[in-house]
């Protein structure tokens, strides 16, 4: 069940910036503890950094969750950008195009409780990540 | 554009890095940094990053760079300060940042780079190849 | 839409006097709460089911928004005053008995209608018993969680050995999850006392698996990025044993196999020493004089 949803775009450094600002406000609004919530927040960085620089820009949606009686963030980061041919090649650590993806996407992944990622080439990339408390 | 502003302390740098940077003010502080140590034929670079609540893989590269590029040039850099949980993130993250010195704080740091540098100049001595 | 509520509404005293006769006999505790408690938390429910029912016979419709609320109350009250979940659910089922009846009374002359109100009412209750239940659970959940929370803070205590050594002894079977409280309130410890060593203590752990050793070296990893360094020991040979075999690699890590050799090293790395008094001539002890 979603709480609250709000969108916000990637088009520029200023916007990763702002986007893990959003990220860190809405895991304290949660009360994650400190741990999480930089856990939280460094997947939202490398991820949003990923959305620009590899993607050209794109946009996170944000929603606060519950499931039952436990509470989360979902943060959906999504481009139209050049996509990702070959996803597994991509979440193995170490492994980069070169376009900077680098540890972003595997490290990302162990950063929270959720991990999903749809792309195909030429059909832009959208990541969705969960954290709950 | 601000820049962060880096500090001479006799023949250290001293860098404090507070606030969330964006990508171009990492790449800024890199190249100033280079740029100073060459300048002043620097021997230790000190970073503190106590005030720094997320150091994601680019922030990680970036310090590894500036470590990598100031051996280079012959001197040492120490990080200090880390939070605990930007030290968890980062191990989970799989960076380990091998290679880099690191202190608890500003003043172990300082001392840690003051013991390099001696030694440094020992070893020099010794070898009977300066002065 | 049915017509239960007009006869409940018409009788609602009466049903209030039934349900508390109910009440007394099945679930009462007494001992839990008092008779001006129960009769006004019955009075209020009844009150509330009665006007939602005037408008829907759906649970979930926003005309019993206040009996959900009131249930969801309800639950996280007893459950506070100690009512089992069944005890605190009876008390919504037990409301049946009084409107049927009231129901059977005043509809006793239309069969086809009583049954189908009682049907409906019935199940309409049940689903609001079953609401309740859910509420007294989660609320039965936050309480584990919080009591077990609680006993992993008090089951990790980092002890300062010296000036800027610090000791971990471990004890017990480590988990995942208590590993991770173990590495946060260690690193934590590192900074507020500002150690440079921590020693961390195996000797109580029986078994170690991959997972556990894998968060002990992310925990000396993150301790060295501040800027300490983490020793281990009491490895007992058992448990060198499935490191080994496990092909956990510990060579970056400083290994002893008793605490106190490992206290000794870290002593020596921070250029202190230990020094016999009487060899520095400082001595008081009586039993010198004679």
């Amino acid at each position: 069940m979603v709480l609250k949803s709000d969108v916000y775009p990637i088009v520029s450094g200023d916007d990763v910036v702002r986007v893990r600002q959003v990220a860190r406000q809405w895991a304290t609004e949660l009360k994650f503890s400190l741990v999480d919530q930089t856990k939280l927040v460094t997947a939202t960085s490398e991820l949003a950094r990923n959305t620009l620089e590899h993607g050209k820009g794109g946009r996170m949606k944000a929603e606060l969750v519950e499931n039952g009686s436990r509470k989360g963030v979902r943060l959906a980061f999504e481009d139209n950008g050049p996509g990702i041919p070959n996803i597994e090649l991509a979440l193995r650590d170490g492994y980069t195009t070169g376009g900077g993806l680098g540890l972003g996407l595997s490290g990302s992944k162990r950063l929270v409780n959720e991990f999903e990622i749809k792309s195909e080439a030429g059909q832009g990339t959208t990541v969705t990540i969960t954290r709950w408390k | 554009m601000d820049r962060i502003p880096i500090l001479k302390m006799g023949d250290c740098l001293l860098v404090t890095i507070q606030v969330d940077m964006h990508d171009q003010l990492a790449v800024s502080l890199q190249e100033d940094l280079t740029a100073q140590i060459a300048k002043h034929a620097t021997r230790g670079v000190l970073i503190d990053i106590s005030s720094l609540e997320i150091v994601d893989s680019f922030i990680g590269r970036m310090l590894a760079n500036i470590a990598a590029m100031s051996r280079v040039l012959d001197a040492q850099t120490v990080l200090t300060g880390m939070q605990p949980a930007v030290a968890i993130t980062l191990v989970e993250l799989g960076m380990s940042l091998p290679g880099i010195k690191t202190a608890l704080n500003v003043e172990r740091g300082m001392e840690l780079l003051r013991g390099y540098i001696q030694k440094d100049g020992e070893l020099q001595e010794s070898d009977g190849s300066e002065e | 839409m049915s017509s239960f509520y007009e006869v409940i509404r018409k009788n609602e005293s009466s049903i209030l006097a039934g349900w508390l006769t109910e009440l007394a006999s099945s679930t009462r505790r007494s001992d839990l709460m008092g008779d001006a408690e129960l009769k006004q938390q019955a009075g209020e429910l009844l009150r509330l089911f009665t006007a939602a029912s005037e408008t829907s016979s759906d649970p979930k419709s926003d005309a019993f928004l206040s009996t959900r609320e009131y249930l969801k109350d309800i639950a996280k009250s007893r459950m506070e005053q100690g009512f089992t979940a069944a005890e605190t659910v009876l008390f919504v089922l037990s409301l049946k008995q009084p409107v049927f009846n009231v129901l059977r009374d005043q509809l006793k002359a239309d069969s086809g209608k009583l049954v189908t109100e009682i049907w409906a009412v019935g199940n309409l209750l049940d689903r609001l018993a079953v609401l309740t239940v859910e509420h007294a659970i989660e609320f039965r959940d936050q309480v584990i969680n919080r009591q077990q929370e609680e006993m992993l803070e008090l089951s990790t205590p980092v002890v300062k050995l010296w000036d800027g050594v610090l000791a971990l002894p471990l004890i017990g079977t480590l988990d995942s999850a208590r590993t991770q409280v173990v590495m946060e309130s260690l690193l934590s410890a590192i900074v507020e006392t500002n150690s440079q060593i921590a020693i961390i203590d195996i000797t109580g752990v029986p078994t170690v698996d991959t997972l556990v050793a894998q968060h002990l070296i992310k925990t000396i990893t993150a301790a060295r990025l501040m800027g300490a360094d983490c020793y281990l020991s009491g490895i007992r040979p058992a448990i060198a044993q499935t490191i080994v075999h496990l092909g956990i690699d510990l060579v970056d890590v400083q290994t002893k196999a008793k605490l106190a050799d490992a206290f000794a090293l870290a002593l020596t790395r921070l250029g202190k020493t230990i020094v016999n008094a009487k060899m520095l001539g400082k001595t008081t002890s009586k039993f010198e004089e004679a």
